[in-house]
């Protein structure tokens, strides 16, 4: 693991990792009543790991990362703890929050168009992160916008820094809303659905460039998507999510080649092959996503399960710890 | 800009024509005339008066005549007022009627804008129900009814402040401003607060917010200009409420302004004076919706003129 200067500084005591996450859980008061968006997720991320977070819309991947930037809608709360670097963010108030987020932890959401400002050009949208948090004066902000909009591969940045969000293609604002993230070279960034919103051709450009992010080290990467093919090419670890919840988590290769959850298996079973000689239609998993506000006492996958036994009517299975690095929530015993 | 500028100011003549047409014979088909009396005129009398001023003539005659002077910017000279040109009138109330009606919009927007982001920032408050509550009151109470209220309440019991005139002392000019300006505040306000709702859940405060920015720069840098566009829109039906509204208004506080000279022109049938004032009005609001387009197009980088 190279070292960072921060992680220098500790020189001596066991550091902790980077992001640790106990017992999460995110609620939303709506007139229908709470709805439990997250319902209790554990884990942690290591120092230059990139994590992939998979699900489907509403299985609350998104959510979990959303609490612990604070971004959380008014309607919604946050319990459980989540430290940063060993220091405790959740919920904490927003001066507090400010001295990381955009600084130190950074993050993109899926859809670049909206997710810029229209009224501000694109250059004062990245100067405003380094005068706010490294202190530079205009100038100075404005010379290192230019090089990180330049690393980002935006062809002309000199020129190109003045224009407006509108004067740019869907790509380009994906790349500018990265040059923004990385301008404070954070140590964790969390690409939330960074590719859904653009072409297929451009998404294959956006996630070389979260690659070489990748492959420069310094930067722990979060990935959150629902297209496994993404996670595939670029994560070192999985966390399959249902529900709300964790149903399995381990290397990359554990969870493509050896799936222990019957959710997993679905999920890969359901995406479409190159290598596969007759056309078969896509296998689906049947049934639908379950309501949140009515999950089921025991597994919330168990209505879909066709495996389920008699216990996943009953009992949530907890996550527990199943082979090398990994973990998975159901009851059946397999490998 | 400056060619899209003279281009609408270009578009604006037939608006202005239509007005103009629509003012006059709609005005001449009000019964009565400029020259009735209490005591009735010797027909003689009306006859001569009537040639003097080419009301013998036929109506459409009359009516290209008058447009003819227009474009010559001859307005006449006023029925009633017998002395002046209806310019001299205009010119002699536009500095009165402009104070109140600038003064009233200046206070519209800046209170109104103000209001609209405190609810905004305390959505669903006790604070906003009380806010919000009032800006209906304000927008369903029209000025007829708030200024004599005010007069009864301040002028009247308190005796706090006069209850007319102008041009004596500052105070008063309190009343008819605070009648003309509260349904103004109170719809800048309610637009302001719901285009700052929407504009603080959109992504890209979200993304000012994640960036670690201090709530204050998220609100006033990234929120703000956003918001204010629609309420920058509606600038433009504001100016004309407070036109009309300054009507009534400086015909209830005796204000010597050019709505009340449009008012007592209108029941005199002084036909030259309502049409120089409707015009007048006509371009004030022409020019100000054009000002406003141009202010948006300096906001939204996305418009753009040509």
């Amino acid at each position: 693991m190279p070292s960072t200067p921060r992680t220098a500084e500790r020189a001596g005591a066991e550091a902790p990792p980077l992001l640790e996450v106990s017992n999460l859980e995110t609620n939303f008061s709506t007139p229908d009543g709470e709805v439990p968006a997250v319902g209790g997720v554990s884990f942690t991320l290591g120092r230059d790991e990139t994590l992939g977070v998979v699900g489907e819309s509403g299985s609350g991947k998104s959510q979990i990362f959303m609490s612990i930037m604070g971004l959380l809608s008014t309607n919604g709360r946050a319990r459980g703890s989540v430290k940063f670097d060993g220091e405790e963010i959740l919920n904490l108030p927003r001066a507090g929050l400010n001295r990381i987020r955009g600084d130190r932890m950074s993050m993109i959401f899926q859809d670049p168009m909206t997710s810029l400002n229209p009224y501000l050009t694109v250059g004062r949208q990245l100067t405003e992160v380094l005068v706010t948090h490294k202190g530079m004066n205009e100038s100075e902000a404005r010379e290192a916008a230019v090089a990180m909009l330049d690393r980002v591969q935006i062809p002309e940045a000199g020129r190109r820094i003045d224009m407006y969000p509108h004067e740019y293609s869907g790509g380009m604002r994906q790349r500018a809303m990265i040059a923004m993230a990385l301008l404070c070279r954070p140590e964790l960034l969390i690409a939330d659905e960074p590719t859904t919103a653009l072409d297929v051709t451009i998404q294959a450009q956006i996630l070389e460039l979260i690659g070489e992010i990748r492959a420069q080290g310094s930067t722990a990467i979060i990935l959150i998507t629902h297209d496994l093919g993404v996670v595939a090419g670029l994560c070192d670890r999985v966390m399959v999510m249902y529900a709300g919840r964790i149903v399995e988590s381990g290397s990359v290769a554990d969870i493509f080649y050896r799936p222990q959850h019957p959710y997993t298996e679905g999920l890969l079973h359901s995406m479409p092959r190159l290598d596969e000689k007759d056309a078969k239609r896509l296998a689906t998993i049947p049934g639908q996503p379950p309501n949140l506000q009515r999950l089921p006492p025991g597994c919330a996958f168990e209505p879909r399960c066709q495996h389920r036994i008699e216990v996943c009517k009953t009992t949530i299975p907890p996550l527990r710890d199943s082979g090398a690095g990994r973990r998975k929530a159901c009851h059946l015993e397999r490998s | 800009m400056l060619s899209y500028a003279i281009r609408r100011l270009f578009g604006a003549v037939p608006t202005l024509l239509l007005l103009v047409a629509v003012a006059f014979f709609m005005m001449r088909l009000a019964p009565g005339g400029p020259f009735d009396k209490e005591r009735k005129v010797p027909a003689e009398v009306l006859a001569n008066l009537e040639k003097a001023y080419h009301l013998d003539e036929p109506l459409i005659a009359q009516f290209v005549r008058y447009l003819g002077n227009v474009l010559r910017g001859d307005f006449g000279p006023s029925f009633k007022y017998k002395d002046f040109s209806v310019t001299e009138l205009i010119w002699g109330g536009f500095p009165t009627s402009l104070t109140l009606g600038g003064t009233a919009i200046l206070l519209a927007g800046v209170i109104g804008i103000t209001l609209g982001i405190f609810a905004a920032l305390r959505q669903n408050t006790m604070v906003d129900y009380v806010l919000m509550a009032s800006a209906m009151t304000g927008i369903a109470l029209p000025n007829f009814v708030v200024a004599p209220l005010l007069t009864l309440v301040f002028g009247l019991w308190l005796s706090w402040l006069p209850v007319g005139g102008w041009g004596d002392s500052w105070t008063q000019g309190i009343l008819p401003i605070v009648a003309l300006t509260l349904p103004e505040i109170a719809a800048i306000a309610r637009l302001t607060r719901a285009s700052m709702i929407e504009t603080l859940r959109s992504n890209y405060v979200r993304t000012a917010r994640a960036k670690g920015l201090p709530e204050r720069v998220a609100i006033l840098r990234h929120a703000l200009k956003g918001a204010l566009l629609p309420v920058i829109s509606y600038l433009g039906p504001a100016v004309a409420g407070i036109i009309t509204g300054s009507i009534i208004i400086e015909q209830i506080f005796s204000i010597p302004g050019i709505g009340r000279y449009f008012v007592q022109a209108s029941l005199n049938r002084d036909y030259t004076l309502v049409m120089g004032v409707t015009i007048f009005y006509g371009v004030i609001i022409i020019l100000f919706n054009l000002a406003v387009d141009l202010i948006y197009g300096f906001l939204d980088p996305k418009v753009r003129y040509d």
